[in-house]
């Protein structure tokens, strides 16, 4: 694990990404820290990560893309398989150097908020606690970014899948506000979900029996509810979208709360996400 | 050391390897010969554990690559079709990367690293990029991976492939000079090449081991093939008068010839050889003989025999 995790963390700075990563994070943050700190003269730090949080959604594509979609296209992937390391060694060591390379700039926006406290009063248990959840929110982005590079051998593919995930991950609590708290419309937007679902879990699994059948349960499922006690609906579709969010968990540290749910939370996406990478590289192994 | 025993892969509707086993004995370099698509490329992955196999099982010395994945790679060094190299490492780097990865103890490092330079010659390309080093260097730095860590056993797909024939005589032998301290698996689907460096040749087709045996052995095996050409002046049907009077004559197959020659490929039973008694024959019969040959069967009809397809493709890609 260590061998590949030295291998892919030496392969972010002799190229330029983690450099670029690095200086594209701290670009933005320092733009914000000029705006909020020293021209507008607000105490608490962590306001410039909630407004630095959105750069994720670019921020992770770039650093997630290559990860497996490289080693399958110029087939170094096999020497993964043939090498004395177990898979989860491989997918940790990958996983654990995309964090490193995202804990370069959160170190230096350490130092900010010890420089502006010589300048003025700056809550600084709000801004650590702010930014170890920035650094966890990262880390879960990571790794779903890290499972969908397994998926594919292209590196755009790959990028313009975690692209859009991010989004749909950033936006998840605006979409689901767009769609009305009434019954009758949180129930076809889960309907709309489980088809999404339905199709994704086609193209994992190539089996069109399993993703109809599970389609049809859910939905079934869902209509059998439905007609039983129609008022569960009401707003339930932007709860479990809100619910789901990572996103949202992190604006509450931003207030000042230090929340061990939301931890939990991002350490679950991590763990789930990192399974699921192990799988879908030990399932190439089994059917291709 | 390696035993595969009833393995079957197949993908969907399509089997590419079908019911294959065989053991590897140390001391020895094995040669997988076959057509493209024969199952070579497929049994080796499964072998080395980069694949599962549907059915059957194989052990590294005594270890089950399913059961026991870390103690039979830990066997085995494999370069795999294409040299799994990434072009943004030294090789240095790389090859200090791979003997991290296969737990190679740090004091043993400079020895194995050495070790593998020497035998590969790559000390000149050590601090230089892979990415700009030539296919031929680029697969050397393939094989020293492969042979970090010292495993009992070293896999080879298609080892020489894409190399110009200089670097292919010297990569040949490295594999010779490999084989007296491994055992050596390759393979290929040129002919010569498994003929020049293999001690046993296993010829696989439609992912099915059709033979397993020396280079001679697997000749001689086809001894019965061996045939006589025969040039006569004279018109064919006295010949075939002629013919018709030698023992042992199974049958007479006629061949383009110049005017007033008749020329004629004769298979002979069991592979006898009939060419005192036809001297003698055509002698008695007053007509000249302008040439005869007999020809042995060589490794090449064996293997088209037993393949059933035909490697006048492959003899020009050798050429090329």
């Amino acid at each position: 694990m260590t061998a590949i995790f030295r291998k892919e963390l030496g392969g972010y700075f002799r190229g330029m990404l983690g450099y670029l990563f690095t200086a594209f994070m701290l670009i933005v943050a320092g733009i914000y820290t000029m705006a909020y700190h020293l021209s507008g003269a607000y105490s608490n730090f962590a306001y410039v990560l909630d407004s630095v949080s959105f750069l994720f959604v670019i921020a992770v594509p770039v650093l997630s893309m290559r990860t497996f979609a490289e080693e399958r296209k110029q087939k170094t992937d096999q020497l993964l398989y043939a090498l004395p390391v177990p898979m989860s060694g491989v997918v940790l060591g990958k996983y654990l150097a995309m964090v490193a390379v995202l804990a370069v700039p959160v170190a230096i926006l350490a130092l900010y908020p010890l420089i502006l406290s010589q300048f003025g009063s700056v809550s600084l248990p709000t801004a650590y606690g702010a930014l170890v959840a920035f650094f966890l929110l990262g880390a879960a982005l990571l790794s779903v970014g890290l499972f969908l590079s397994s998926l594919t051998d292209s590196q755009v593919a790959s990028a313009v899948m975690t692209l859009v995930a991010m989004l749909v991950i950033y936006l998840m609590n605006g979409l689901a506000d767009f769609v009305s708290s009434e019954a009758s419309a949180s129930l076809m937007a889960l309907i709309v979900l489980a088809l999404v679902f339905a199709v994704i879990l086609y193209l994992l699994s190539k089996n069109p029996i399993v993703a109809l059948g599970a389609a049809a349960l859910i939905v079934g499922g869902l209509c059998g509810a439905y007609v039983m006690d129609a008022s569960l609906f009401e707003g339930l579709f932007a709860e479990i979208m809100n619910g789901l969010s990572v996103f949202d968990r992190f604006y509450g540290f931003v207030g000042g709360i230090f929340d061990w749910k939301a931890v939990v939370y991002d350490l679950s996406v991590i763990a789930v996400f990192l399974f699921l990478t192990v799988q879908s590289m030990e399932k190439r192994r089994w059917s291709e | 050391m390696i035993e595969v025993r009833h393995l079957t892969k197949r993908y969907g509707g399509h089997t590419a390897v079908s019911d294959l086993s065989f053991t590897i004995e140390p001391g020895r370099i094995y040669g997988f010969l076959g057509p493209n698509g024969a199952g070579k490329s497929t049994t080796m992955n499964i072998i080395t554990g980069c694949l599962g196999p549907t059915e059957g099982e194989v052990l590294v010395d005594g270890h089950n690559v399913i059961d026991e994945p870390m103690a039979a790679k830990k066997c085995i060094g494999y370069l795999p079709e294409l040299p799994p190299v990434y072009p943004d490492m030294t090789v240095t780097e790389y090859l200090k990367f791979v003997l991290r990865a296969k737990g190679v103890r740090r004091a043993d490092w400079d020895a194995q690293l050495r070790r593998a330079m020497d035998r590969t010659k790559l000390h000149d390309v050590a601090g230089r990029l892979i990415g700009n080093l030539s296919k031929g260097y680029r697969q050397r730095v393939g094989i020293a991976q492969a042979l970090l860590g010292s495993p009992k056993v070293i896999i080879l797909d298609e080892p020489t492939v894409g190399l110009d024939p200089a670097q292919i005589i010297e990569i040949r032998e490295l594999i010779r000079s490999l084989g007296k301290d491994h055992v050596v698996v390759l393979s290929s689907h040129i002919l010569s090449e498994v003929q020049a460096v293999c001690d046993e040749i296993m010829i696989i087709a439609h992912g099915k081991l059709v033979a397993s045996d020396t280079a001679e052995n697997l000749t001689a095996l086809m001894a019965g093939g061996a045939h006589t050409m025969l040039t006569v002046r004279g018109g064919e049907d006295d010949v075939r008068g002629v013919l018709d009077g030698v023992e042992g004559i199974e049958r007479v197959i006629p061949m383009p010839a110049g005017e007033g020659e008749t020329a004629v490929q004769l298979v002979t039973a069991g592979g006898a050889d009939v060419r005192e008694a036809m001297f003698f024959a055509f002698a008695k019969a007053n007509m000249p003989i302008l040439e005869m040959k007999r020809e042995r069967a060589t490794l090449e009809d064996v293997f088209l025999e037993l393949t059933g397809s035909d490697p006048a493709h492959e003899k020009e890609a050798e050429q090329a």
